[in-house]
């Protein structure tokens, strides 16, 4: 099932380099230096899980790849394309590169952020019609596919106020998804939801991870199911990476002292 | 001074008359205080260099002057420099502009109620600026207008008066003019009350109802 991840996955990718890469990417809120320098990549098909205390800039990272949020400093590339390239002391604007790099990644919120006046069908087949300009008949037919997938075909045209909170964040997947990404963000998708309806947003996402050729980055608090899913897991502290490495070895033997007092801290609940 | 019913039955068609006249300026007006308005607002919202401080004075300059002197200067001081309307045109213009002007402000806080995640979501979709505010943004900012504009338009209603002193004749113009004319101003003005009373109660029922609908859903 897994697809080999040291191939390159994704058809069109630049073969060599990875999918993701952060060059001394800093950012600075005034005093505040959430990211200091931070080198960091992904390769092309990865399922990589971040983890890490809190403020220690986890959401950040996926913000800035999302273009959410602008780097202080550094070069940020997708898929060999240069999505933020940021010189100290510059003030960057959104440019047509970036739109058109920012258009392989994809995101999924810990709040849905679901289109509300628009049923989970609308939600779904907005970007593709208004972004991509597929017909909407074509653009139906993959979002009713889409909804297949997140196990959601009875609730095409219930709009988001009517749905519960996994339901909605299954459609926000299945909305991230119809924009084909090569890069998928999710920033603790089920952070929000109530404890019996975590595990059917983990189901998606599990069997996204196990059945996509897809770059997955995820920042999560689900310790298990990072372990399970993850290719790699990446502990951050402070605004940078201080440990990476297989699950298994993040998760069992940990080489970092500041890795194993948090895992301790958040395994104990 | 007596009731007078015979009198009073006699002017009736007159005064809708002057009713349908003031219904008309305030659709009219409405219709402009909306358009104008939004454009108001999303001209400020996008904060372009000139052109956004322009819209913001205008905004604080029609908000901080009475209608009336508005009107006035619509009406006798603008032809001075050749810009001329009859008076049912002026009057319409006018408090379109004065009402979009509060418009704009109920359109601000309807477009900053939208929650910061549904930009962020357009974003993440790659959704074109333009297509962010006609089919995410503003759908979701006019729930709490329409309510709003509903109080405006019955408020319009009544101010609309007002314009009787640039001699458009609407209602109170006429109610007026009657009762210079017969003497007799108990008749037409009782009767104007109620006619404009007969149309605002129900229109604000309305409102009422439009309002508990719109309540912002979660
Ligand atoms: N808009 C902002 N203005 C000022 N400071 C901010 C802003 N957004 C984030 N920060 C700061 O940046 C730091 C990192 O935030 P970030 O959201 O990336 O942390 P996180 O690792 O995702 O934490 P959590 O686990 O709580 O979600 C925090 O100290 C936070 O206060
Ligand atoms: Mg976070």
């Amino acid at each position: 099932m897994r697809p080999n991840t040291d191939s390159p996955a994704v058809a069109g990718s630049a073969a060599a380099g990875p999918m993701v890469s952060f060059d001394n990417v800093s950012k600075n809120w005034g005093e505040n230096h959430v990211l200091k320098a931070l080198n960091f990549e992904v390769r092309a098909g990865e399922k990589v899980s971040i983890i890490g205390p809190s403020g220690s800039g986890k959401t950040t990272i996926l913000r800035i790849l999302m273009t959410l949020e602008t780097p202080t400093q550094g070069l940020v590339k997708v898929d060999g394309d240069v999505l933020w390239d940021v010189k100290a002391g510059d003030r960057p604007r959104e440019t047509r590169q970036m739109r058109a790099t920012r258009r392989k990644i994809g995101m999924v919120f810990q709040q849905f952020n679901l289109f509300p006046h628009m049923t989970a069908l609308e939600n779904i087949m907005e970007a593709p019609v208004q972004v991509l300009g597929m017909n909407k008949g074509e653009a139906k037919e993959r979002a009713v596919e889409l909804l297949n997938l997140v196990g959601l075909s009875k609730h095409m045209d219930h709009t988001p106020p009517q749905m519960s909170g996994g339901q909605q964040q299954r459609v926000a997947i299945a909305r991230a998804l119809a924009m084909r990404p090569k890069v998928l963000l999710f920033d603790e998708p089920t952070s929000a939801l109530d404890p019996e309806l975590i595990g059917e947003v983990l189901n998606v996402i599990r069997d996204l991870a196990h059945s996509t050729d897809m770059t997955m980055l995820m920042v999560t608090h689900e310790m298990r199911f990072a372990e399970e899913i993850s290719d790699r897991v990446v502990m951050f502290d402070h605004g940078r990476a201080v440990e990476s490495g297989p699950p298994a070895q993040i998760f069992k033997d940990p080489q970092e002292e500041r890795t194993r007092t948090f895992l301790r801290a958040v395994l104990q609940h | 001074m007596i009731w007078d019913n015979s009198f009073a039955l006699s002017i009736i068609p007159l005064l809708l008359q002057g009713l349908w006249v003031t219904v008309k300026i305030t659709l009219l007006g409405t219709a402009i205080a909306a358009a104008l308005g939004l454009v108001l607002a999303v001209v400020r919202r996008l904060a372009i260099p000139v052109v956004s401080p322009v819209a913001s004075f205008f905004v604080i300059f029609i908000r901080g002057t009475p209608l009336l002197v508005q009107a006035y200067c619509a009406y006798f001081v603008l032809p001075l420099y050749g810009v001329s309307f009859d008076a049912f045109t002026t009057g319409v213009v006018v408090i379109g502009i004065n009402y979009s002007a509060y418009m704009a402000e109920v359109y601000r806080s309807g477009i900053e109620g939208v929650p910061v995640g549904q930009w962020e979501a357009s974003t993440a979709l790659s959704l074109p600026r333009g297509r962010v505010w006609s089919r995410i943004i503003l759908p979701q900012a006019f729930r709490t207008v329409v309510p709003m504009l509903g109080n405006y338009l019955i408020q319009m209603f009544k101010d609309s008066a007002i314009l009787s002193a640039i001699t458009v004749v609407e209602l109170m113009a006429t109610a007026q003019a009657i009762g210079s004319s017969s003497f007799r101003y108990l008749e037409p003005l009782t009767l104007a009350a109620l006619l404009f009373l007969a149309v605002s109660y129900p229109a604000s029922q309305i409102v009422n109802r439009l309002e508990r609908r719109y309540a912002p859903k979660h």
